[in-house]
C-alpha cells in the first residue's frame, strides 16, 4: 500500500484555500446572464434602470430565451427588462444576440451567486425584493445558528440530466474537499442537517423527495440545485422545480452550478458566509 | 446517411429484422411514433457504414401487435416502453410491466423470480447512498448473495424526447445537451449529424477535429468518474482523490476552453459554435501532465492486488449474451463485442485519424471493462493529440457552415463514452416533428440483470460502478 502514500504526495496541496483565501477560477466562472446596467439610470426607480423598450427593438429579446427567462414589462418605474436566473441555462443566446443588453455574471460565490428568496434571482432585484430577503436571512440564520461546525447534507436527485451529480460529488474530492470545513454527506435523512436537491423535479421523485425530507430532523436547510431544480429549466413546460415538494431556502442557480458556486450556497444556508447587503 | 424501408406489416418488419440480425446486424432500437396520424414501429439496425430504419406502420385502431422480444431478446426494454408511451400490447412480450411509466401497485407487484427459503427482496433506492442518480434496485437475495435484481428506472423519466416535438432546430441542441448530462458531446454530435444529414451539409475540416477534441475529452472525463467510484467502493481514499482530481483537471481544462465543464455550447449545426478559448500549444501544454499521471495512477490501480480482488470475476456477462444483445461501449468491448461507431460508422474527423483500436478483451467481468475504460482513455489522449495536430494553418478557419433546416428525416449517431448515441430525427416545416434519442445507458442497463453469476451484496457497487452507465439517458 506503500505506492498510494506515495501516489497521494505527488502534486502537493491540490485543495482550494477558498474561503479563507480568493479562487482564481471561482472568480473567472461565468454564471448566469445578468442585465447590462443602462447607462441612463433613472432617479426614480431607486438605483435600478428604467428604458424605453420601444427605442432599444426589444420587441424579440424575449424570443431570443428558450425557457423563457428574459422578461419586458410594462409598468413605468420598473426596470423594464429582467433576466429570471433561476431560468437561466446559460446557452448564451442572448448575450450574443444582444451584448449591450445582457452578460454573463462573474464569479462563483459571493452573495450574487445563490439567492435566499425566489425572486431573488430575477435580475435586477425589485427593492421590494430585499424585504424578503432580509426576513428569509433572520429565519435561516435563526434555525441554523447550530450548524457552524459541522454539517451533514442527504443529496436527493429529482430528476436531473445527470451533470449536476457530477458537480455535487466534486466537493468530496481533493479539490474542493468540503470535509476540510466540517461538512459530509450523509445516507440517512435522520442525520442530515441539510438537503440538496437536483433536477427539474419528475412526477415519480414527488413522492421519494418528500419522504425523504419528512425524515430529516429539524433544523434543517434545503438546498435546490441547479437551474432545474428552482424552474424546470427547458422542461418547464411540464416540471416546475422542486419548490412545490419541499421548502427550499436557498437557490443556486447554473446548468449545471459549478462545485464552488454548491459550496457557495452550503456555506451561505449554514451561516459560514457573511451574505452581504444585496441578497 | 438512414437507410429507411417500410414493411407492411409488423409481422414482415419481424422478419425483415430477424433476417438482418442472422446475417450479423445489429439491432439498435425499436420505438413507436405517430407519423402521419397512425402509429408507425421504426426499428434501427447497424451495420458497417450505415444505421438502417425499418418502419412498419400499425392497422388504425389498433391495440396490440406481434412482440419482437420472443425473436430479438433485445428488444425487451424498448418494447415496455412503446407500451408505456402509446398503449399497444406487444403480444408475446415476456413482461408487460411498467418501465418508464410509474405504474399502479398492482402492476408492479413483485414477481418473484428466484423463490426459496429465506429469500427476500431489499428494495435499494430511488433514493440512494451517496451521490447518485436516483434508480431503485430490488434485489432478491438469501441474505448475501444476489441470484436476481429487478430494476425501477421510472422515477426520473423526465419525457424529454416528447419535448423535442415542435422545438426549433436550435432549441434542440439544447435539449440533446440534457438528455444525458454527462455525455452532452456525444447527444448533441449525434444530434447534429442528423441535422447535417438532413441538410446535407458538410462541416468544416477545422470544425471536424475540435469535435473530436471535445468528444474525447469527455469520454476522459466519463472513464475517469467510473474509476473513481470503482476506488471509492473498494475503500482507496488516495485513489478515489487520484482519480477525482485527475476528471476535474479534464473539466477545467474543458472549461477554459469553452466556458462549460461539460462542453456544452460548442457542437451545433453546421461545425462548432466557436473555436477553443485557449491555442493547440496551450492544449498540448495542459494535457501532458493529465495524461502522464492518469496513466501512472492507473498502472498502479491495476496493480492493487486488494482492488483487483474486488473486480476479478465480479459482474460477468458473456461474450455470448453481448452479441447477442448488442451491448455498447466498454461493456460490450469487455466482453470481447465491439462495434465502436468512431471505427464502424466514422464521423467528423474520425476517418483520418489513424488511432489503433483498442486489444481485444474477453473476461467481460468488471476488472476488463475498468481496464477496456483506460484503454479508451490512453486513445483518447492520442486522438486529441493527433486531432490538434491536423488542425489546418491557413489564416481564415471557419467554425461552421450555414445549416438552414430542410425537411426530412435522418438517424445521426455519436460514439458516448458509454456506448453509441442514436437520434431519430424528422424535421418539418423547418421545425422537429419528432426527435427519438437513443441512449447507450437505455440500450446496456438492462444487463444488469444478467451479471450476478454468484455475486453477492458487497459486489454491487462494483458492478454497478463498472456499468458507468447514466439513469437519466435510461430513463429519459
Amino acid at each position: 500500500m506503500s505506492i498510494w502514500v506515495l501516489r497521494g504526495l505527488r502534486n502537493g496541496i491540490v485543495t482550494t484555500r477558498w474561503p479563507k483565501r480568493p479562487d482564481e477560477y471561482a472568480d473567472s466562472w461565468r454564471g448566469p446572464v445578468t442585465v447590462v446596467p443602462s447607462p441612463a439610470a433613472s432617479a426614480n426607480s431607486g438605483g435600478g434602470t428604467t428604458r424605453a423598450h420601444v427605442a432599444l427593438g426589444l420587441a424579440d429579446v424575449e424570443a431570443v430565451c428558450p425557457t423563457g427567462a428574459i422578461e419586458i414589462s410594462d409598468k413605468p418605474h420598473v426596470d423594464t427588462l429582467t433576466v429570471d436566473q433561476g431560468r437561466c441555462i446559460l446557452c448564451g443566446r442572448c448575450v450574443a444576440a444582444r451584448p449591450d443588453l445582457f452578460a454573463w455574471s462573474r464569479g462563483a460565490t459571493g452573495p450574487g451567486a445563490a439567492a435566499l428568496a425566489r425572486q431573488a434571482l430575477v435580475v435586477p432585484e425589485h427593492p421590494e425584493t430585499d424585504e424578503a430577503i432580509a426576513a428569509a436571512r433572520v429565519e435561516l440564520a435563526a434555525r441554523t445558528a447550530a450548524l457552524r461546525r459541522s454539517v451533514h447534507i442527504r443529496h436527493v436527485d429529482a430528476g436531473s440530466d445527470g451533470s449536476e451529480e457530477w458537480e455535487i460529488q466534486a466537493l468530496l474530492g481533493p479539490v474542493y474537499d468540503v470535509h476540510r470545513l466540517g461538512v459530509f454527506f450523509t445516507a440517512s435523512p435522520r442525520h442530515a442537517d441539510v438537503l440538496m436537491v437536483t433536477g427539474a423535479g419528475t412526477a415519480g421523485m414527488t413522492g421519494p423527495l418528500r419522504t425523504t425530507y419528512d425524515g430529516m430532523p429539524d433544523p434543517k436547510v434545503v438546498i435546490a440545485v441547479g437551474t432545474d431544480a428552482i424552474s424546470g429549466g427547458l422542461l418547464s413546460s411540464r416540471f416546475n422545480g422542486v419548490a412545490g415538494v419541499v421548502p427550499v431556502d436557498v437557490w443556486v442557480p447554473g446548468s449545471p452550478p459549478s462545485p464552488f458556486a454548491i459550496l457557495n450556497a452550503l456555506l451561505i444556508a449554514t451561516r459560514r458566509l457573511v451574505t452581504g447587503a444585496r441578497r | 446517411m438512414t437507410i429507411s424501408s417500410t414493411e407492411p406489416t409488423v409481422a414482415a418488419l419481424r422478419e425483415a429484422l430477424s433476417a438482418r440480425i442472422a446475417s450479423g446486424m445489429r439491432f439498435a432500437g425499436v420505438f413507436a411514433a405517430r407519423r402521419d396520424g397512425s402509429l408507425t414501429l421504426s426499428a434501427h439496425v447497424a451495420v458497417a457504414g450505415e444505421i438502417e430504419t425499418l418502419e412498419a406502420g400499425l392497422p388504425p385502431g389498433a391495440g396490440s401487435y406481434p412482440a419482437l422480444t420472443p425473436e430479438i431478446d433485445a428488444a425487451f426494454w424498448y418494447e415496455r416502453v412503446i407500451h408505456d408511451e402509446t398503449g399497444l400490447i406487444p403480444q408475446g412480450h415476456p413482461r408487460i410491466a411498467p418501465l418508464i411509466a410509474p405504474g399502479s401497485p398492482a402492476e408492479h407487484a413483485l414477481h418473484r423470480h428466484v423463490t426459496g427459503y429465506g429469500m427476500f427482496t431489499i428494495p435499494h433506492g430511488p433514493v440512494r447512498s451517496g451521490v447518485l442518480e436516483s434508480m431503485e434496485y430490488l434485489v432478491e437475495t438469501p441474505g448475501e448473495a444476489i441470484p436476481h435484481l429487478n430494476m425501477r428506472i421510472f422515477y426520473k423519466h423526465r419525457g424529454i424526447a416528447s419535448r423535442f416535438t415542435d422545438a426549433s432546430v436550435s432549441d434542440g441542441v439544447l435539449l440533446a445537451e440534457r438528455t444525458e448530462g454527462i455525455a452532452s458531446v456525444a447527444h448533441t454530435l449525434a444530434y447534429c449529424h442528423a441535422v447535417e444529414a438532413i441538410v446535407d451539409c458538410e462541416i468544416p475540416q477545422e470544425a471536424a477535429l475540435l469535435r473530436v477534441v471535445h468528444a474525447e475529452l469527455e469520454r476522459i472525463a466519463n472513464h475517469l468518474d467510473v474509476a473513481m467510484r470503482l476506488a471509492d467502493a473498494a475503500g482507496l481514499a488516495v485513489a478515489t482523490a487520484r482519480f477525482a482530481l485527475h476528471k476535474e483537471r479534464v473539466m477545467r481544462l474543458v472549461s477554459e476552453l469553452c466556458g462549460n465543464r461539460f462542453g456544452r455550447g460548442v457542437v451545433v449545426p453546421g461545425g462548432v459554435s466557436a473555436f477553443p478559448r485557449k491555442s493547440p500549444e496551450w492544449i498540448l501544454a495542459e494535457i501532458g501532465p493529465i495524461q502522464k499521471q492518469i496513466s501512472v495512477d492507473a498502472e498502479a490501480l491495476m496493480g492493487t492486488s486488494s482492488f483487483l480482488d474486488r473486480l476479478r470475476g465480479t459482474g460477468p456477462l458473456t461474450c455470448d449474451r453481448a452479441r447477442e444483445h448488442g451491448a455498447l461501449g466498454p461493456i460490450g468491448k469487455a466482453s470481447g463485442y465491439t462495434d465502436d461507431a468512431r471505427l464502424a460508422r466514422p464521423y467528423d474527423a474520425y476517418p483520418q485519424l489513424n488511432v489503433e483500436p483498442v486489444g481485444q478483451h474477453s473476461g467481460g467481468d468488471a476488472m476488463t471493462r475498468l481496464r477496456v475504460r483506460f484503454d479508451e482513455a490512453a486513445r483518447a489522449f492520442r486522438f486529441i493529440r493527433m486531432a490538434l495536430a491536423e488542425l489546418p494553418e491557413r489564416e481564415r478557419l471557419t467554425p461552421r457552415m450555414p445549416c438552414s433546416p430542410l425537411d426530412g428525416r435522418a438517424t445521426g449517431w455519436a460514439e458516448a463514452p458509454q456506448g453509441e448515441v442514436l437520434y431519430d430525427l424528422t424535421i418539418d416545416g423547418g421545425r422537429i416533428a419528432h426527435c427519438q434519442p437513443r441512449s447507450a445507458s437505455f440500450h446496456n442497463l438492462v444487463l444488469m440483470h444478467e451479471v450476478f453469476a454468484g455475486d453477492i451484496l458487497t459486489d454491487f457497487p462494483f458492478i454497478e460502478a463498472s456499468f458507468g452507465l447514466s439513469v437519466a439517458g435510461a430513463a429519459l
